[in-house]
């Protein structure tokens, strides 16, 4: 058996863009997701970083097929999930379960909680007979925290963390292999931001869940993840274990990133020095050629425009980050394309 | 910049507000008291119906009178807020006060250009020019760092970022010099990369005017970054307040010791088995203001209760002593507001 659960190579999903209305071809391609190879490794917690827009939550969701690929390929437990027919798709889903960001808007208003909970159970015929599955329902919900008599009730009776621990309940029903978790704490107050973390955590270990925590919040992807894989604009720019990343950062973009997390700490933050980064992340319909951060990177020279960085070692703890200063590796920017070789930013 | 160079800004002293629901009366903000002082920062922080946004909006009258009952005094430079009449209000928001909100869509009219968004500002308040207050906006926007600020005159809110946009509001908030900016949850939407900028932003301006802010957030990493002052609301109530240092380094209330507990640090060092170790939490909810407990406004979830006035005396603010001599003089008391002593 590998220790890679999923895995990902070469990965791209684009939209086509513009051509609403009578316009029927479209004016361009989003690139949301451009190139991207990841290994998920069995029992881990990979955290998924970046800013919005920066195609987080679309690798999350082309990791499982929610959204279909438009090149590369995703394997899913050895078995390639691009080709895979509607019961294969079935029994891989089931093996993966989702949290998502909203827990008002990801549950629906007129079931039951146990209904929320039970029809995974039911899509996928396990615990047959209403007895076993109402058993199994309670099992899961004392599992993330909440009462077993909860069940009857609807989820406007509940709060936003409770709502979202029903979601980590209805994720885990199928007693799935993978849990992704699209900004799984992103609405919740601070002292409840916690107490899903940490059930995430227990979770995740007692359970030897592998576990994809997607989210814009450094502090908390660093708190719960064993690896950190960082996004910028379609492309995971560099990944390794969550002390490395989150301390000694390699790539300029990670540094930025960290640079401008607030630290709940006065004195530490009045010595701090703060990269502030020039202007805007440009648009993933106009991705600049050769390294996409060059044009708001300090440290941008010469191959920064012509190659398009890999992944290498960098650091001496061990992670990759996709970045010239390494040592100039990638692919020369193909001469014909139209971007080709733009000049840096001032 | 308007007003007297000695004495605060903003003297808030115990502003009550209560707003009529279908499910009763919530008690929304219960006797807050503070004051910002020229070229102060005070962060107002606190989870969702702490009342800390409701509490500005209350200053600036921007509460629907028809549902909320404000009570209190709010000095703005030695005037009373809260007793103007709506045409001096009027006047005052703007010279007197500018307010950020964490959507800058909900400040921007969408089908205006934002050239005319500032223009209709600074003519509501002064008598100049139309070609004067243009150029007037072009520099504000050169000042909040807008590239190609005449150009950015001509476009629309949804032509730009969403750092952009905020600029523009802060641009907006500052065209008539206030002498007091709110900020309510003014960054929270926006990326930690483009929350840097902005925070930047208002410290440079901030010490360029002069201007008092009050910075409303829940978020304790902004606080520690920008604050001179900080007070942690609960329930409607302040309970506990002091410098930023004294809060945040020596929280004295068992509410802003969980707080800061629950938040994942970036800092924190790994422990001997080279894990970090679980976030302490604060179990429970906050209460609902149309519901809120006798006593103590934390007892119901504080790991700390015990002494026998908790739910049924409410605990006044009072000095935290200190365990060694403090480098800030003694106008600034670090307070909490517990049974719970230390």
């Amino acid at each position: 058996m590998s220790n890679v659960l999923v895995s990902a190579r070469g990965l791209e999903v684009h939209f086509p863009i513009g051509g609403g209305g009578l316009r029927r071809t479209p004016a361009g391609l989003l690139r949301a997701v451009d190139g991207v190879d990841l290994d998920i490794h069995r029992g881990e917690t990979l955290g998924l970083v970046g800013e919005s827009g920066c195609g987080k939550s679309t690798l999350g969701n082309a990791l499982l097929k929610l959204v279909p690929s438009t090149g590369g390929t995703v394997t899913f437990d050895g078995t390639d999930i691009t080709s895979l027919d509607r019961r294969g798709l079935k029994e891989m889903r089931r093996r993966a379960g989702m949290v998502f960001q909203d827990p008002f808007a990801s549950l629906d208003p007129r079931r039951t909680v146990a209904q929320t909970i039970a029809e995974p159970l039911e899509v996928h015929g396990l615990h047959g007979g209403r007895r076993e599955r109402a058993a199994r329902v309670g099992e899961l919900l004392e599992l993330v925290g909440l009462d077993r008599s909860v069940a009857g009730r609807y989820p406007h009776e509940f709060s936003g963390g409770q709502r979202q621990r029903v979601g980590i309940a209805r994720a885990l029903a199928g007693e799935p292999d993978f849990l992704v978790c699209d900004e799984a704490i992103a609405s919740l107050d601070v002292s409840v931001q916690a107490q899903v973390l940490n059930l995430l955590r227990r979770l995740q270990r007692r359970l030897g869940l592998t576990l994809l925590f997607i989210s814009h919040d450094l502090s908390a992807v660093r708190h719960l993840s064993d690896r950190i894989a960082v996004m910028y604009l379609g492309r995971v720019v560099e990944i390794g274990p969550a002390a490395a990343v989150g301390s000694d950062p390699q790539m300029p973009y990670t540094q930025a990133l960290l640079s401008a997390v607030p630290l709940p700490h006065p004195a530490m933050e009045r010595e701090r020095k703060r990269i502030v980064l020039r202007g805007d992340v440009p648009s993933p319909a106009a991705v600049p050629s050769g390294c996409r951060f060059r044009t708001r990177c300090p440290y941008a020279f010469e191959p920064c425009p012509t190659v398009d960085p890999a992944l290498q070692p960098a650091g001496a703890a061990g992670q990759l980050a996709a970045c010239h200063l390494h040592g100039v590796v990638g692919r020369p920017v193909d001469e014909e394309t139209p971007q080709g070789i733009a000049p840096a930013a001032e | 910049m308007s007003g007297s160079m000695a004495g605060p800004v903003l003297e808030v002293d115990d502003l009550r507000v209560q707003l009529r629901t279908p499910r009763g009366t919530a008690h929304v903000v219960n006797g807050l008291s503070y004051t910002v002082g020229p070229g102060e920062t005070v962060a107002v922080v606190g989870e969702s119906g702490s009342g800390k946004s409701v509490s500005v909006l209350a200053l600036l009258g921007l509460l629907p009178p028809r549902v909320a009952t404000v009570t209190g005094r709010a000095l703005l430079e030695g005037e009373d807020l809260l007793a103007m009449s709506p045409e001096r209000l009027r006047q005052v928001r703007g010279p007197g006060a500018g307010m950020v909100f964490q959507d800058p869509m909900t400040s921007l009219n969408p089908v205006l250009t934002v050239g005319k968004q500032i223009v209709e500002g600074l003519r509501a308040h002064a008598d100049v020019s139309k070609e004067a207050a243009r150029r007037r906006a072009a520099e504000l926007l050169a000042e909040v760092g807008l590239p190609d600020p005449e150009g950015a005159l001509d476009r629309y809110p949804h032509e730009l970022s969403g750092g952009m946009r905020q600029r523009v509001v802060i641009a907006i908030a500052l065209s008539n010099s206030p002498s007091l900016l709110i900020a309510d949850e003014a960054t929270t939407a926006l990326d930690v990369t483009v929350q840097a900028q902005i925070i930047d932003l208002v410290e440079k301006l901030q010490a360029d005017h002069g201007t008092g802010v009050i910075w409303i957030t829940h978020d304790l990493g902004v606080v520690a970054g920008i604050a001179d002052r900080v007070l942690v609301m609960y329930g409607g109530r302040c309970v506990e307040d002091g410098t930023v240092d004294d809060v945040l380094e020596r929280p004295a209330h068992p509410y802003t010791r969980g707080l800061l507990g629950s938040l994942p640090d970036l800092a924190a060092p790994v422990g001997p088995d080279g894990e970090l170790p679980d976030l302490t939490t604060v179990p429970g909810l906050p209460p609902a203001p149309t519901d809120l407990p006798t006593g103590c406004v934390f007892w119901p979830r504080c790991p700390v209760r015990g002494d026998a006035r908790c739910e049924t005396e409410q605990p006044p603010l009072v000095v935290v002593p200190r365990g060694q001599k403090g480098h800030f003089g003694p106008e600034l008391p670090h307070r909490a507001a517990t049974w719970c002593g230390g």
